[in-house]
């Protein structure tokens, strides 16, 4: 069966608080967290971008299990801050972790949702036995405009995932998707910062498209949210993912351990990834887990998954042997924001 | 760097891919592919470091050529290896957090790029193990 | 093999020259030897030019034809060579031309060495500089060249007994001696506060423990020491010449805090003199950093791991002390144009055994040695010139 084998996170050690990018704009800090329920953010380190983040984040993966790099035939890296627009991140990744070179690679982009797509395509090439194991990762070091709302949330991290046949730690039953063409966030070639539709990005955008993968995903498998133990929702902050977690019916104590929105910030790419990845940092054998992606343009991705006795048995899985998203949100370094403004490169030096 | 010199050295900066001489027993990190005790004697066999080791001197930098003048302050320290062998590299922390003996562990970084266009540099530097 | 004579020397100023090019440095300091030698140029066989950088500083190669070519000797097509160890460069030259004449092969040899940095920026030129480490596994890596130095100092003063200030008052003896220094690019003394207060570079060496980026040359006329009173009468003789090499990078070496090709190169300077450390009136030293010139005075013999912060506390190493090290101020007050500096300092022990030194004069000096290092102590020349 099709499933998860081992998974890692990576968050970067620097935060920058909500109330401090509101001092600088003039905005209202406790208005602003009170709207999105999120009071900082992580932010990259000088030296760090979506490959390195990608790269850490897998390296965590394989921490915890024992597996052969070279049976990886396939990695895809999902992100919208991919450090080159051509010469796949999933390169760097293959090589960084001993993969290359008898491996498939692309790099993925679908806003936020593209590593869960990995995920699907990785699920299909090991499932039709194309390859052993699959790698998908979404890693980001999402940009918000100075001064626009999605400054305050855009963060940067990332989560992998193995996908694999042999003793999975989670099984994934069945996953599908809702995908339309609605253009409710994007980001033109060439342009350093993404655009968006305001208030379009809710109704026609997240909730749409998260509800309409949901229903169908419910509907397959013919389960109710009850039968969950836990969900999983893109989390652009803390308001969306608890009113659609309420409109499908799951309850907040389902979604709580995968919601760390308000203290990390959106990390695009890897939200629903690193939301999935705190879940099971807390899951045990048995336990169900609900996940759906957003991602802007717009689709979402929907999963039904178990854990297995896989999870708790040390010859296979190790979860101690890389961070938690728990012991990664610890002991964060702050910035200011002129700090911030250095390592998110938003001051133009000499060209 | 140009783009065949730095590709050259991938194992070695993204996966410390060193070397061992079986005659003699040496590790050697950067590589050698010429053992200076056994010379032509030498059999020597790719290594894989494990990325951990130790601070045996360090130094904060704080005025660098223009590649890294953003980064400064950065520390730049000779790690010993536990497998033995010493090499320089940048290590993530704040200054006060480094002594010598500090115990450090390799992490995938930037270390540069060629310019705005140019071919980005990709290697290893370490940070404290907490 | 005979004996080697030093007849001539020359060194322009030190300093940031706008207006001199390279070309017109290395001719101001062929011209003055040539003159302190008595010699028209006809007599030279061969010529010897140390320089790091030429390449890279200002995109010239082939310098020892260049050097030729303007110094007048292209149309005689004497051999020019041009010698490279990074800051070792000019004693190499030196080295190079001793060999030549004590082996019989030429008579009459000028060895100079020259340095142009100015003509980039200083960015640019730390840059450049880091090419005398290893570029693939340490400039490739952040490294500078004072950061590796600095990294020596914490090593040291993390095992040794030196304090920050007696560190500091390295570089007050050396400026003290440039004030005394008519060539020096430094010619202002300072205090050990003045060490202490001035900008970290590389914890924990200040800018005013690292020398300078300066533009200059020097030059000297080398001959058999049996002919060498047919030019001149203030020939000085050249006791030994050794030359060591290390591992290139910092991290290769067997001790960081000591340059074992200075402990070869000095060890194999003293024996082949027949001399013993006692025997030494002065010494310049590679003071590219203060931790240098300590290391430097420890390396080469002249007392225990770990003593000379305390000698140069006491005043040991002062210019009236009973070793008086680097009284030409040293590359730290003098100045270090990085090919030129081997040579310099071959000058300044000339000019000290001539007993022409005005007020850095070490009364009665009879023997000095240099000591010029390439790098981090991957390339080291040790010499010993006496008076005859």
């Amino acid at each position: 069966m099709v499933g998860i084998l081992t998974y890692g996170v990576y968050i970067p050690r620097y935060r920058i608080k909500v109330q401090e990018i509101a001092r600088v704009w003039g905005g209202n800090a406790e208005d602003i967290t009170g709207g999105l329920g999120v009071y900082e953010k992580s932010v990259p380190d000088m030296d760090e971008d979506t490959a390195t983040i990608a790269v850490e984040a897998a390296r965590h993966a394989l921490a915890r299990r024992k597996v052969d790099p070279e049976e990886i035939g396939a990695v895809y890296v999902g992100s919208e801050s991919h450090p080159y627009a051509v010469k796949p991140t999933a390169c760097t990744v293959g090589e960084a972790i001993g993969a290359t070179p008898h491996m498939t690679a692309a790099d993925f982009e679908f806003a936020c949702k593209a590593g869960t797509a990995a995920i699907q395509t990785c699920m299909g090439l090991v499932q039709s036995g194309i390859v052993p194991i699959g790698l998908a990762i979404g890693s980001d070091v999402a940009q918000g405009a100075p001064g626009d709302a999605l400054e305050y949330t855009a963060a940067a991290g990332g989560a992998a995932f193995l996908i694999g046949n042999n003793d999975p730690i989670a099984v994934i039953h069945r996953t599908c998707s809702f995908t339309t063409d609605t253009p409710d966030f994007w980001r033109r070639e060439g342009q350093d910062y993404p655009r968006h539709g305001g208030r379009f990005t809710g109704d026609p955008g997240y909730f749409r498209h998260v509800q309409g993968a949901a229903k169908i995903l419910l509907s397959q498998v013919g389960t109710s949210p009850g039968d969950y133990t836990y969900a999983v929702f893109h989390q652009p902050n803390a308001k969306f993912p608890r009113r659609v977690a309420q409109l499908l019916g799951f309850s907040d104590a389902q979604i709580r351990p995968g919601l760390v929105v308000s203290r990390l910030g959106n990390t695009y790419s890897g939200s629903s990834m690193v939301g999935l990845a705190a879940t099971l940092d807390v899951a045990s054998a048995g336990d169900r887990i609900f996940v759906t992606s957003f991602g802007s343009g717009a689709g979402s991705d929907s999963f039904d998954i178990q854990v297995t006795d896989a999870i708790e048995s040390p010859d296979l899985f190790r979860r101690a042997a890389a961070p938690t998203v728990e012991e990664l949100l610890k002991d964060p370094v702050y910035l200011d924001y002129a700090q911030y403004a250095i390592h998110k490169g938003k001051i133009v030096m000499q060209r | 760097m140009s783009v065949a010199r730095f590709w050259r050295k991938i194992p070695q900066r993204y996966n410390l891919i060193g070397t061992r001489c079986e005659t003699c027993g040496t590790y050697f990190f950067p590589p050698r592919s010429f053992c200076p005790a056994c010379r032509r004697e030498g059999k020597i066999v790719e290594h894989r470091f494990q990325g951990r080791g130790k601070v045996v001197t360090y130094t904060v930098i704080r005025s660098a050529s223009e590649q890294f003048e953003r980064l400064t302050p950065y520390i730049l320290a000779i790690v010993q290896l536990d497998e033995g062998p010493r090499f320089t590299a940048q290590v993530v922390a704040e200054p006060g957090e480094i002594q010598i003996g500090t115990q450090v562990r390799s992490v995938f970084r930037r270390i540069g790029a060629d310019g705005e266009s140019g071919v980005i540099h990709y290697g290893t530097k370490f940070v404290p193990v907490r | 093999m005979r004996d080697v004579a030093v007849i001539g020397i020359g060194c322009t100023p030190f300093g940031e020259h706008w207006g001199s090019s390279f070309r017109d440095l290395f001719i101001q300091a062929g011209a003055l030897a040539l003159e302190d030698a008595g010699l028209s140029g006809e007599q030279i066989d061969a010529l010897y030019v140390g320089n790091m950088s030429a390449g890279r500083f200002i995109e010239q190669e082939h310098i020892g034809a260049l050097i030729a070519d303007y110094s007048g000797m292209a149309t005689r097509h004497i051999p020019a060579t041009r010698v490279e160890a990074a800051c070792a460069s000019g004693g190499l030259s030196f080295r190079q031309a001793v060999i030549a004449v004590a082996s019989g092969m030429e008579d009459v040899v000028v060895a100079a060495g020259v340095e142009k940095m100015t003509d980039v920026g200083t960015g640019a030129s730390v840059d450049m500089l880091a090419g005398a480490a290893d570029r693939e596994w340490e400039g490739f890596v952040g490294a500078t060249f004072p950061g590796l130095y600095a990294m020596i100092a914490t090593d040291y003063m993390h095992r040794y007994p030196l304090t920050r200030e007696q560190l500091a008052m390295v570089a007050v003896k050396n400026h003290f001696n440039g004030a005394r220094n008519p060539i020096a690019q430094f010619r202002q003394e300072i205090t050990v506060e003045t060490v202490l207060r001035s900008p970290l570079v590389a914890d924990p060496l200040r800018l005013f423990d690292c020398s300078p980026i300066t533009d200059g040359a020097a030059a000297v006329v080398v001959a058999p020491l049996e002919r060498a009173r047919e030019f001149t009468d203030r020939f000085v003789r050249v006791r030994a010449s050794a030359q060591a090499s290390d591992t290139i990078s910092l991290h290769d070496r067997a001790d960081i805090s000591r340059l074992d090709a200075s402990v070869a190169a000095g060890r194999w300077a003293l024996s082949d003199a027949g001399l013993s450390h006692r025997d030494i009136d002065l010494v310049e030293v590679h003071d590219c950093f203060t931790i240098a010139e300590i290391c430097a005075i420890e390396d080469l013999g002249f007392c225990r791991k770990g003593e000379a912060g305390r000698l140069t506390e006491e005043g040991v190493t002062a210019l009236d002390g009973d070793l008086p090290v680097n009284t030409s101020g040293g590359l730290k007050a003098c100045g270090h144009p990085v090919g030129a500096t081997g040579i310099k300092q071959i000058c300044e022990v000339v000019q000290q055994l001539r007993g022409e030194a005005g007020k850095r004069q070490v009364p009665d000096a009879e023997i000095g040695m240099t000591h010029n290092v390439g790098g981090t102590g991957a390339t080291v020349a040790v010499h010993i010139l006496e008076v005859v």
